[in-house]
């Protein structure tokens, strides 16, 4: 049995995480571990990015591919597919978000990690309402790239 | 006390801070209501002087007047007497409108069927007006639309068909019973208005049964105190009425309801404790568990309730870590501060239409339990008896908009109205797909059993 099938919490060793070179142009990271029955993921990208051998099959992004539009961010079903850019020494994460209320351009919020933990305060730098689920970018420090995956308003 | 249209009474009940409905018979306690979907007897409230009125369901009227129904009520003074009989003829009955209920009937009548289609609720869409997560699956079910969105896209079409004369809708209605009939097959069916009842007959060439299912309960001390509600109830009350169903919620069950509806709860602004789970993994995808623990609601696994602590409701829940065998291990009980316990144990199919008709049953865990035999086109042992959804075996909500379409170009084929064979199949290779993959081992291996015993 894996850690994540008794915790749900993913470790970065569970997932696919781009070379540096693809991170600095800004791609969508794709948290899907399983194989479930889904994919408007692969409908969602216009460069045809993501790709799954049939529906139950797990999407794979092709880093080459991507141009980290995050159009696929908030058609996720499952609200696992996150975009990070890293830039400056800092990282720009583009996170699903499904709570009220939504965080204002400049906001100052808290960024959490995949338990929930606080790991510090985090600029909003860009906020897209997609119907319920907004997307927002945050910025944080860039070893915590892989790390925050939620925010508290 | 107030209320607002489309309100249920117990809903309202809710809202007000009322959670006693009714004391046990024998012991007094008080009993908060359960399923809060119309399946279990926990609501029953005497209303207007009628006993026995299923309050989740029931609209909320001006005027009335509601009671606690503390001893076995009366018999009301017949009160089906005054209102003759209504004898109505359709090509197809559809019971319930749910997702299956609903894609069955606008499937059949797509085809040239006449449709009958009968609900308990004030609205169709049955459990999907509650469902405000997206769904999972291939754009063909509308996969990334919210439960509730495609609710109102089936609702839509209901209505085109309905203006179109091809579909009658029947709501705040059930059908109590199956007839014998010389010709054809013969329902009862009754009428709420006001509370009051009319008596209907429907006779009809092919039923459909999309009756969904029953949330499971689990033995523990004080499991009947109000506060302790099936996942269902605390979703219905949240989504659907906008009210809180508590403050602190313990949820009991890591499967796709329970880790959903922790999520959704967070999202009402209502503090979820922990989830618990009796099994050493998380049973539902890894998706949901993954929103939820990044929230910082805690999972544990291998952990199940011990009993609910409180006089007239919740004030506490014990819970108690298990072994290996599933076992409690002594000494290693937590308390867990919450005024509501939320119990997402599985769900049992509704079957007891299917049984009086005589269809053929069998017990089959992989399915949740009794369920129909049924052959691919979802036709049960009893010809012109089809049965789609949860109440054919517990799946999710886009397998059973799958079955429902199948069953409903079924129906229309086996009663003549039409003979066109191509979207049935197309539809058959659709669940074939969905049910492959791993999550889909359950479901294939109940229909396996299901599909192989039927004999029509």
């Amino acid at each position: 049995m894996k850690n994540y099938e008794k915790t749900g919490v993913l470790s970065n060793n569970d997932i696919t995480i781009p070379d540096l070179q693809y991170l600095k142009r800004g791609v969508a990271i794709v948290e899907c571990i399983q194989h479930i029955p889904c994919n408007p993921c692969v409908d969602s990208c216009p460069f045809n990015a993501i790709s799954m051998k049939d529906i139950n099959d797990l999407p794979v992004v092709d880093f080459e591919r991507c141009v980290g539009c995050g159009k696929c961010i908030s058609v996720c079903p499952g609200l696992a597919i996150f975009l990070v850019k890293i830039k400056n020494k800092k990282a720009l994460i583009s996170l699903p978000y499904e709570f009220n209320p939504v965080p204002k351009l400049g906001d100052n919020i808290i960024a959490l990690d995949r338990m929930g933990v606080n790991r510090g305060s985090a600029l909003v730098k860009r906020v897209v309402k997609s119907g319920k689920t907004s997307v927002i970018t945050i910025e944080v420090d860039d070893s915590l790239a892989m790390e925050i995956r939620n925010i508290k308003v | 006390m107030f209320g607002f249209e489309g309100d249920t009474i117990a809903s309202a009940l809710h809202a007000g801070e009322v959670k006693t409905f009714s004391t046990s018979l024998v012991y007094n306690n008080p009993r908060g209501f359960f399923c809060g979907i119309g399946k279990c007897s926990s609501c029953l409230m005497r209303v207007n002087d009628i006993p026995n009125v299923r309050t989740c369901i029931a609209p909320l009227k001006e005027n009335i007047h509601v009671e606690i129904q503390n001893r076995l009520p009366d018999l009301p003074k017949a009160s089906f007497e005054q209102i003759p009989i209504e004898s109505l003829s359709f090509d197809v009955l559809t019971i319930g409108a749910g997702p299956a209920g609903l894609c069955a009937a606008i499937e059949a009548a797509q085809k040239g069927a006449q449709v009958l289609i009968v609900d308990e609720n004030q609205k169709v869409g049955g459990q999907l007006i509650k469902q405000t997560h997206k769904f999972f699956g291939s754009k063909q079910e509308k996969a990334g639309t919210r439960g509730v969105d495609i609710a109102k896209e089936l609702e839509n079409e209901l209505n085109i068909l309905k203006s179109q004369g091809k579909i009658n809708v029947m709501l705040d209605s059930t059908v109590i019973g199956y007839y014998e009939s010389k010709k054809n097959h013969l329902f009862g069916v009754v009428k709420r208005n006001d509370y009051k009842s009319q008596f209907l007959e429907i006779n009809c060439k092919a039923a459909i049964i999309a009756v969904g299912a029953m949330e499971n309960m689990i033995l523990f001390p004080n499991n009947d105190l109000p506060g302790v509600y099936g996942a269902g109830a605390v979703q219905t009350l949240m989504n659907v009425y906008g009210v809180k169903p508590g403050k602190n919620v313990l949820m009991i069950g890591a499967g796709n309801v329970g880790l959903i509806v922790a999520y959704q709860l967070l999202q009402s602004g209502i503090n979820v404790d922990r989830v618990v789970e009796a099994a050493p993994r998380i049973g539902g995808y890894h998706v949901h568990a993954a929103k939820l623990r990044r929230c910082g609601v805690p999972i544990y696994t291998s952990h199940s309730i011990k009993e609910v602590v409180g006089k007239e409701k919740v004030e506490g829940a014990v819970i108690i870590k298990l072994d290996k065998n599933w076992q409690p291990i002594s000494s290693s009980e937590t308390i867990v501060d919450c005024d509501t316990v939320c119990l997402a144990v599985g769900l049992t199919p509704s079957t007891r239409i299917l049984s009086q008709i005589n269809a053929e049953m069998e017990i089959i865990p992989e399915a949740g339990g009794y369920v129909a035999l049924h052959d691919e086109s979802m036709q049960t042992s009893v010809k012109n008896i089809f049965v789609c959804g949860d109440s054919s075996g517990i799946e999710e909500a886009s397998t059973a908009m799958i079955e429902g379409k199948i069953a409903g170009i079924s129906s229309a084929l086996s009663i003549g109205v039409t003979k066109d064979k191509e979207n049935l199949l197309k539809y058959i290779d659709e669940l074939k797909l969905l049910r492959a993959g791993p999550f889909g081992d359950k479901p294939r291996a109940a229909k396996k059993i299901i599909n192989k015993l039927v004999k029509i």
